[in-house]
């Protein structure tokens, strides 16, 4: 054990930084479920048959393969021959736990925030989409202009929900020998011999990981808040703390309406 | 509230004499099917500059979906539609975007953005589609918002307005982009009875500036007056059209005029015809 002094504070020191990676897996990879969730979702509300189809493939294949399956899966299936090639004629050295993780838990965290917002769009009236269209906006645009900023606000509750799942996912990639707040904690418990004390301290991060996430989204959304909606007006958001006990991602938006598919 | 109806103007404008061979819009031999079901089935109208013509019949008689072929909402699986003789069928899809921005559209149930203001709700096309600068697009809301009469509603937000506001939103935000002509889809028939009369109100005033119209409602006593003709609709076929006074007319014996006095019969209970007016 040379890689850190065996004293408590310099633990700590090490433990806090395996917590910023474990922030940057998070945020890494919610972001890259953002990118991948939004389009995907797009499409399933607003697109053509085909591309629906597509769209639901890839997320049933996330959806039905546990997660541990598909971090290995990417990481002896795309990442080690990706980084074997890249070293070999680029002389590129990559992170190649970290990015596996990253990638594999933002790809999966698309599936499930596709149908988040899948959800968000369909809670809006279809008629919303079609009056931007009569005004010349081509389909981007009103997905653009009107729906995202509609859809994003909607599902600020359940993505909430999301970031907490995720991030106690996230404790799953010590698996791969990435360096978070897990694998670091296992590290100190075979240091110290001490399992209990440690496990406990991993708990309190994430407790307090999940609590920081969820009251930042929370004050986002009462910042985003549309006057005359919500809290005062007809529709109803979910508030972020109802759905924080069900460890259960929402296949669909609770305040979804069911509306007829644009022919 | 008083509707001068009957000083609306002529309803064929002067200016259309010179192009009196071309209906400024034409929609030809139009059929659509949906779910299976023939929903319009050979549907052919067309409306010259000025012109104004109502579309009433049974509900599920197919109005709405041709509201939404003639603007490509919902395109026609056959036919056409021209607008000052151009086809829209085999146009590309920011040509349809184009196409569709010289219509205006009036729905039911407003269909406001409920994320923008009534001024950004007027602006935000002439921005977005009209890449007109931000100050510019939100001082010409606030002109369009000032003609219906909402300009001190201005900073209000949707979900803030009555039901007879934001419709007179919704005709401000058409109107913004210049449309050549409207589409009306019942823009009344959402509203409780007391805010009727404001949103007839500026639509008479449209009707008044020359405006071409094309309109769906059961506002019958508001038809008589504002337009040229009436078509009535049912299973997706025109089965009648032509001059209001005679199709109105009860001795007629006319599809329309049977269909009226029922509609009269079942809303009397609600408001007699006119008393809102
Ligand atoms: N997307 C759709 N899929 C299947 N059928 C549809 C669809 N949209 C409309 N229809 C059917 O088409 C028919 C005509 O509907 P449409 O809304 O055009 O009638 P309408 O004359 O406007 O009736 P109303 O007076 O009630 O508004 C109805 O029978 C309706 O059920
Ligand atoms: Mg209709």
């Amino acid at each position: 054990m040379s890689i850190f002094d065996s004293s408590l504070i310099s633990a700590a020191f090490w433990i806090a930084k395996g917590t910023g990676l474990t922030v940057a897996l998070i945020v890494g990879a919610m972001f890259l479920g953002l990118i991948v969730g939004l389009p995907m979702a797009a499409i399933q509300v607003y697109g053509p048959r085909w591309a629906r189809f597509l769209v639901m493939v890839y997320v049933w294949f996330f959806r039905g393969i546990p997660i541990l399956v598909l971090l290995f899966l990417f990481y002896f299936g795309v990442f080690s021959p990706l980084e074997a090639w890249l070293t070999k004629f680029f002389g590129v050295r990559i992170n190649l736990p970290f990015l596996a993780s990253v990638t594999t838990l933002g790809l999966a965290s698309g599936a499930y925030q596709s149908q988040i917002f899948r959800g968000a769009m369909l809670s809006l009236h279809m008629g919303q989409y079609e009056a931007a269209l009569s005004l010349g906006f081509t389909r981007l645009g009103a997905l653009v202009n009107i729906i995202l900023p509609q859809a994003l606000r909607i599902a600020i509750p359940a993505w909430a929900n999301e970031y907490s799942i995720l991030l106690k996912d996230s404790a799953i990639a010590y698996v791969l020998g990435t360096l978070e707040i897990m694998s670091r904690i296992k590290l100190m418990v075979a240091t110290f011999h001490m399992h209990v004390p440690f496990y406990i301290l991993a708990g309190f991060i994430y407790y307090f990981l999940t609590w920081l996430g969820i009251k930042a989204l929370k004050k986002l959304e009462a910042k985003t808040r549309i006057p005359g909606l919500g809290s005062d007006g007809d529709a109803h958001f979910p508030e972020a703390n109802e759905e924080i006990g069900t460890d259960e991602r929402l296949e669909e938006n609770p305040n979804a309406k069911p509306v007829p598919k644009p022919a | 509230m008083s509707l001068e109806l009957n000083k609306v103007a002529p309803a064929v404008g002067a200016e259309s004499e010179t192009k009196r061979s071309q209906p400024l819009l034409e929609a030809n031999r139009i059929s659509k099917t949906l779910g299976g079901k023939l929903i319009l089935d050979d549907v052919s109208l067309s409306l010259d500059r000025g012109q104004r013509k109502i579309l009433i019949g049974p509900s599920g008689g197919g109005k709405s979906t041709l509201l939404k072929c003639i603007h490509f909402l919902n395109p026609p699986d056959k036919g056409d539609v021209f607008l000052d003789g151009k086809s829209a069928k085999d146009m590309s899809q920011s040509n349809i975007s184009a196409f569709r921005q010289e219509i205006g559209m009036i729905f039911q149930d407003f269909n406001l953005f409920d994320h923008l203001t009534a001024k950004d709700n007027v602006a935000i096309a002439l921005r977005k589609v009209k890449k007109q600068p931000k100050a510019a697009a939100r001082a010409r809301a606030m002109e369009e918002l000032d003609k219906v009469g909402l300009s001190d509603k201005a900073e209000l937000y949707p979900a803030q307005l009555s039901g007879g506001q934001k419709q007179r939103v919704s005709i401000a935000r058409a109107m913004a982009m210049e449309p050549k002509l409207m589409l009306l889809d019942e823009p009344t028939s959402a509203l409780d009875p007391e805010l009727i009369g404001e949103v007839l109100q500026v639509i008479a005033d449209l009707a008044q500036g020359g405006m071409t119209m094309l309109m769906v409602t059961h506002q019958l006593d508001f038809v008589k007056h504002l337009t040229d003709e009436i078509i009535f609709m049912e299973n997706g076929r025109i089965v009648e059209q032509g001059n209001p006074g005679v199709l109105l007319d009860a001795q007629s014996n006319s599809r329309t005029s049977l269909f009226c006095a029922k509609l009269t019969q079942l809303s009397s209970k609600k408001w007699t015809p006119g008393n809102f007016m």
